[in-house]
């Protein structure tokens, strides 16, 4: 099935001119009302009419995460406030998360996509959608539900955490579609076996998961252990949230990218130049409909690759090949973007306390797990064990307190962590993805 | 009054005790008295040795964090209710005691006990004023 057939379907030489259209209202709008954006453009000499072409756009200046949060909060703003209905956030920097801000059409916009993207992964109206992505400042949780209930299914608002009762949820609300992380939904496979709950008396027929990278194999584990067919969803807050780009479950081959919406571009992260359909580079998106929040030209740090071969499903849209790793030392640890210099700016608020520290992140029972090392310093040291243990107590305290996830912190001798060897031996990841 | 107790950190990992043990053996220095207190993931080693600079100069050189602690060897009579007469002094005093290990050596018919106090100064002169009698470092180094 097919949501919106006009637009989904749509010819390609259709679907560049409305792109074109569209790109360009939309770089006069961020130009005449964004200042970041009018500078950014000045600065090249660039003016938003010189654009004619969508081959035009390699020309236009990239939009990094850090001209974001240079703009915190709510500089990157083209609309005034009272015409924001909805602010989201993601998790960033020490106190300086990336902030977004939606007007009533940017939502309706996304509850289009997110409906789209459902019906992609096999949802209709008839179905029961457990949502178990979390509700909040994520845009997960609400992305899907306002989604869902334009689709006009029933949808559960679940959220995340409080396992068992899901469970129980799952066995007497009988939903037939699950959107979740990809390492959640494995998690509720296992808390269902323990409470004697199989997943082939459920009624599950479609998993939609995304907010973090899976590979091939793990989709083979879930549908296995969850009877059910696993589609994956993209998407960032920067952009709009999920529902930037979905896979069909026809195909299960590519993420269609909602190009009526968004234009994609692969570039090349070191020499910045962009990369034809098919090469594998970084993924860069400008907004063409958004109106509270444009971003052009947005560096996502993800790497895929751009496929418009005609699909089964019968999209016409583009579609991108499975996210395949950062181009940047970004983590994400249970769908929460993480990066170790946050990690360090936690560590390097707590007196005595020096930056050398290890992450290692593990997935146990198919949840992700953060082991910070830190080693331990003159300064910190204590003949008390007590005071050794207030001191890891914090760094996890105020860990979960500013990144919002949950790590275990253990001290280390000094010396015994890889100096200068760059980002690599900062981190050490040992999911098998 | 006070004695000096060298503290290590050592993570829980196969060989790193034996890996103080040689460097002070190396360095030709004598423990004699020994605790270690654990978690799951650390430990914290004490020590009394016969030569403080040696042995801390060593262990630096061979990569560990070494603190120096005051702490308190008192006498205690090794018989029913020795300890718990010092003990019940100090708790009168409100002087808390942080920890404490049994010392190797003997004298006469007397225990030796290392006690890390939190208020060292006002320990000692508890001590003293009850006639407990308190070990100068000099000797216990050499005991």
């Amino acid at each position: 099935m097919i949501f919106n057939i006009e637009y989904e379907t749509m010819p390609r030489e259709a679907l560049e001119s409305i792109q074109l259209r569209r790109l360009q209202a939309t770089l006069s709008r961020a130009y005449a009302t964004v200042p970041f954006y009018r500078s950014n453009f000045d600065k090249t000499g660039i003016k938003p009419g010189d654009i004619q072409s969508l081959s035009d756009l390699k020309h236009i200046p990239f939009t990094r995460k850090q001209d974001l949060r240079d703009n915190y909060p709510f500089g990157m703003f083209a609309v005034p406030m009272d015409n924001v209905v909805r602010i989201h956030a993601s998790s960033g920097t020490t106190g300086q998360p990336t902030v977004v801000g939606y007007t009533a059409r940017d939502i309706s916009t996304w509850a289009e996509l997110m409906a789209r993207a459902l019906t992609a992964g096999g949802a209709t109206r008839d179905d029961i959608i457990h949502n178990a992505y979390g509700y909040g400042l994520f845009t997960g949780g609400l992305g899907i539900h306002y989604g869902a209930e334009k689709l006009g299914a029933s949808v559960i608002p679940v959220s995340g955490g409080n396992t068992r009762r899901q469970v129980i949820i799952m066995k007497d609300f009988g939903p037939s579609i699950l959107t979740a992380t990809p390492s959640y939904s494995l998690h509720l496979a296992e808390a269902a076996e323990e409470m004697g709950v199989s997943f082939r008396d459920l009624k599950f027929r479609f998993g939609i998961f995304g907010a973090e990278p899976w590979s091939e194999n793990m989709r083979k584990e879930i549908e296995d252990k969850l009877n059910l067919k696993a589609v994956d969803i993209y998407g960032l807050s920067e952009v709009i949230g999920p529902g930037v780009s979905v896979e069909c479950h026809e195909a299960q081959k590519g993420l269609h990218l909602f190009e009526d919406h968004f234009i994609p571009e692969i570039i090349d992260p070191e020499t910045e130049e962009p990369l034809p359909y098919g090469e594998t580079g970084e993924l860069v998106i400008t907004s063409i409909t958004k109106e509270a929040f444009p971003v052009i030209r947005y560096r996502t740090r993800d790497i895929t690759s751009l496929n418009p071969e005609p699909c089964i499903c019968g999209r016409t849209m583009v579609r991108m090949t499975k996210i395949s790793g950062r181009t940047d030392d970004m983590l994400i640890i249970r769908g929460v973007n993480v990066f170790p210099s946050q990690i360090e700016s936690v560590l390097m608020e707590i007196d005595g306390v020096e930056p050398h520290y290890q992450l290692e992140v593990d997935r146990k029972d198919n949840l992700d797990t953060l082991t910070v090392r830190v080693e331990i310093s003159d300064k910190t040291f204590s003949d008390e064990v007590k005071e050794l243990q207030r001191l890891s107590d914090t760094i996890e305290s105020n860990i979960k307190e500013t990144l919002g996830v949950s790590a275990t912190v253990k001290l280390a001798e000094p010396k015994t962590i890889a100096r200068s060897e760059g980002k690599a031996a900062r981190v050490i990841d040992r999911r098998k993805l | 009054m006070q004695a000096q107790q060298i503290s290590i950190f050592l993570e829980n990992k196969a060989g790193r005790l034996s890996e103080v043990t040689k460097i002070l053996a190396e360095a030709g220095v004598n423990i004699r008295a020994l605790a270690l207190a654990d978690t799951s993931d650390f430990g914290v080693l004490r020590l009394i040795v016969d030569d403080n600079a040696k042995a801390e100069d060593a262990l630096k050189k061979g990569g560990f964090t070494v603190k120096k602690t005051p702490v308190v060897a008192a006498l205690v009579n090794d018989r029913p209710g020795g300890l718990h007469g010092i003990l019940d002094l100090l708790t009168k005093a409100g002087v808390n005691v942080e920890y404490m290990y049994a010392f190797v050596a003997q004298s006469g018919n007397n225990a030796i006990m290392i006690f890390r106090f939190d208020k060292i100064d006002e320990a000692v002169a508890v001590l003293s004023a009850s006639g407990v009698e308190i070990i100068d470092e000099n000797r216990l180094y050499t005991m």
